[in-house]
């Protein structure tokens, strides 16, 4: 009895006692799934593309980052920075469809898996080698302050991020609806052959995805960064933004945000009213729990592609 | 010349189903064992036990639970690490409670502790399939990792967090503990890889095996034909988590003997043991084991090359230097020969069968 009440009277209980509260928890969730759905974009983007589940897109993040705080720390001026670790994201991006993505077309999606680890650890190594491995402090002058409306306690910062991952989103999905790259983007996703046969070039594709992946990990990486400082553990947050993925789907955009939100609220309000029941610490593997159950009723997410098994 | 089947006629199924069909093969595999059981222990000293073969020993047998699971039955998962600490901690609890209980026994009891943990997370697979079970199997590795870290019953509610083989012989010879010699825990170990190999050599020939890459290979036709997937697939999480748990038992008691949940983090085993798979070939035995040779001595060699030749590299850059060197190699591995290291050694066969006249 007294199991059953810490596991599901006392939470509710307390969520009715104090609703302020709640809403803070909530709306701080959102702000956290935002961050979520950053990383997790850009893993949807190559999937749709290429087939290609990238493991790396987390140390892309950190890679990013590295690099702009490092241009930064030479007194390189932020958008000149940023311009700067675009193009080299753009050359990675190149590099690694020319050595790495061409010669393994055809294999298994397991493989090219295992390959984006081996480019993972490629990406972590380098980044720390030519930028150093401490902890810095990337500050891109957005102010971060605290204010209160309604008694609900807000910070510019996040504010900011959540305004900038609004943009970035509603910039994609021109990107991908309006403009013919993104039309080509889209066949690409759809059909690798029947794409081949209207005349897209793939490889050029390619590169232009893993570009906008790597445009997507810097600007996850400035937000990231500018919250919590750069170092080796924001390469570990594309492990955050795996339950997402399976929540929401590997092939869908839309299914990439709204996971995302819905993992940073259930991350936040499990932590909150349900950690100290279950002694601390869960927010490792709740998501992941959360999305597995979730996952038996619906195999493919809650936007995938509908699967047809046919033999 | 020397390696060819010509002349070596069968007479009857037996011999023809036989593991080595070709007297040459038998032969070879002999002296393997040979050098194995008598040359090895001969020569190595400690460092070389402790730090390079008893850890290839528990990581191909890791290699071939992996290879059951995801090699031949084709179920991809990322949780090889969470099933070891299973093994580990069943055999660390069931030996502190039945000290007298012979440890061999023990390692068999946790094993199967291990399997049934395995099917549990591997229900999910009848409904999940591809990178969805992955990332649910991820689920397992940090829930799992979370439950040793958190519940202080299964290390015995000691203050640091930490379980501890405790000494345990087996026919008079002390096996595990800090004071077992490493030989005695080489042997072990080896004796439990031999055994292993065989028998998930003779599983996967056999009509377990056939339903595993039956499922494998399409798992909707596999089911019209007549294969029950639950059962396959369950049998596959099932002796895959056996054999995990043992390595993880093995891993606890005669190698590390002392380990925290750090030790089967994500990127300490699961990933590796993932590596070993893949680089060694999907659906092999041998390619498993030759995987764990591989992945187990590159960041040794890596580690001891530079100062060999006269390079010296500070601590935190050479880590690095490694990590860029490993993912480069796995890359070119993958793009060089993506079935792996077995397929190296057939076609290396397939070569001397016919030197010198290849025509």
């Amino acid at each position: 009895m007294e199991v059953f009440n810490t596991f599901f009277i006392a939470p509710f209980a307390d969520m009715i006692g104090s609703p302020i509260f709640l809403l803070e928890v909530v709306i701080g969730g959102i702000l956290a799934g935002i961050m979520y759905s950053l990383v997790a974009l850009g893993f949807v983007l190559i999937y749709k593309a290429s087939g290609v589940f990238n493991f790396a897109q987390g140390a892309m993040v950190l890679f990013a980052a590295l690099t702009l705080v490092g241009l930064m720390e030479h007194s390189v001026p932020l958008v000149l920075a940023i311009l700067v670790t675009l193009a080299v994201m753009i050359g990675c991006a190149y590099l690694i469809e020319r050595w790495l993505l061409r010669p393994l077309v055809n294999q298994a999606q397991i493989i090219l898996f295992m390959a984006t680890i081996g480019l993972n650890f490629v990406f972590e190594g380098g980044g720390q080698i030519v930028w150093g491995s401490n902890v810095k402090k990337l500050d891109v002058g957005i102010p971060e302050k605290s204010f209160e409306v309604g008694g609900v306690l807000l910070n510019t910062f996040d504010l900011t991020a959540a305004l900038v991952a609004a943009v970035l989103v509603g910039f994609l999905a021109i990107f991908f609806q309006k403009t013919s790259v993104g039309r080509a983007l889209r066949a690409v996703a759809d059909d690798h052959q029947a794409a081949l046969a209207v005349g897209i070039p793939l490889k050029t594709i390619w590169v232009i995805v893993w570009s906008v992946a790597g445009f997507v990990a810097l600007v996850a990486g400035i937000m990231w960064g500018g919250k919590a400082g750069v170092s080796f553990s924001l390469a570990l947050i594309a492990l955050k933004a795996l339950p997402v993925l399976i929540l929401g789907g590997f092939e869908s955009v839309p299914g990439a945000i709204i996971g995302g939100l819905l993992i940073g609220i259930f991350e936040k309000v499990s932590e909150v009213y349900w950690g100290p029941a279950f002694g601390g610490a869960i927010e490792g593997w709740f998501a992941y729990m959360a999305a597995l159950v979730f996952l038996m009723f619906r195999p493919q997410g809650l936007f995938g592609e509908k699967i047809i098994e046919r033999v | 010349m020397f390696y060819r089947e010509a002349g070596q006629f069968k007479s009857s199924y037996q011999a023809d189903q036989a593991i080595f069909p070709i007297v040459q093969d038998r032969w070879f595999m002999a002296l393997v064992i040979a050098v194995a059981f008598v040359f090895i222990p001969f020569f190595a000293d400690e460092y070389w036990h402790q730090a390079v073969i008893i850890p290839f020993l528990i990581m191909s047998l890791a290699a071939i639970g992996l290879n059951i699971l995801t090699g031949y039955a084709g179920l991809v998962s990322l949780g090889t690490g969470a099933f070891m600490a299973v093994g580990g901690y069943a055999t660390y609890k069931i030996s502190t409670a039945f000290p007298e209980l012979n440890i061999i026994i023990v390692f068999f009891l946790a094993g199967g502790i291990t399997a049934a943990v395995g099917m549990v997370f591997g229900a999910p697979s009848l409904r999940i399939k591809g990178f969805y079970l992955a990332v649910a199997t991820l689920a397992a590795q940090f829930f799992i990792l979370w439950c040793f870290n958190k519940v202080e019953w299964f290390f015995n509610y000691s203050p640091s967090g930490t379980i501890t083989a405790p000494p345990r012989e087996v026919f008079g010879i002390l096996i595990s503990g800090p004071e077992a010699e490493p030989l005695a825990r080489y042997y072990t170990c080896l004796i439990f890889l031999c055994v292993f190999a065989l028998a998930a050599k003779n599983m996967v020939r056999g009509h377990v095996g056939r339903s595993w890459m039956a499922i494998r290979d399409m798992d909707i036709a596999a089911e019209i034909i007549g294969i029950r997937p639950l059962q396959t697939k369950l049998s596959a999480f099932g002796i895959s988590s056996f054999y995990c748990g043992i390595a993880g038992a093995l891993y606890v008691f005669c190698w590390l003997g002392s380990v925290e949940t750090e030790a089967f983090d994500i990127l300490n085993v699961s990933f590796p043991v993932l590596f070993m798979v893949i680089i060694g070939g999907l659906g092999s035995i041998l390619g498993s084991i030759l995987g764990a040779a591989f992945v187990t001595l590159l960041p040794i060699f890596l580690t001891n090359a530079p100062p060999m030749v006269g390079l010296v590299i500070a601590a935190d850059l050479a880590k690095h230097v490694e990590e860029i060197i490993f993912g480069l190699l796995i890359m070119f591995f993958l793009i060089v020969e993506p079935h792996g290291l077995n397929r190296l050694w057939q076609i290396a066969k397939e070569k001397i069968r016919q030197w010198p006249f290849p025509y």
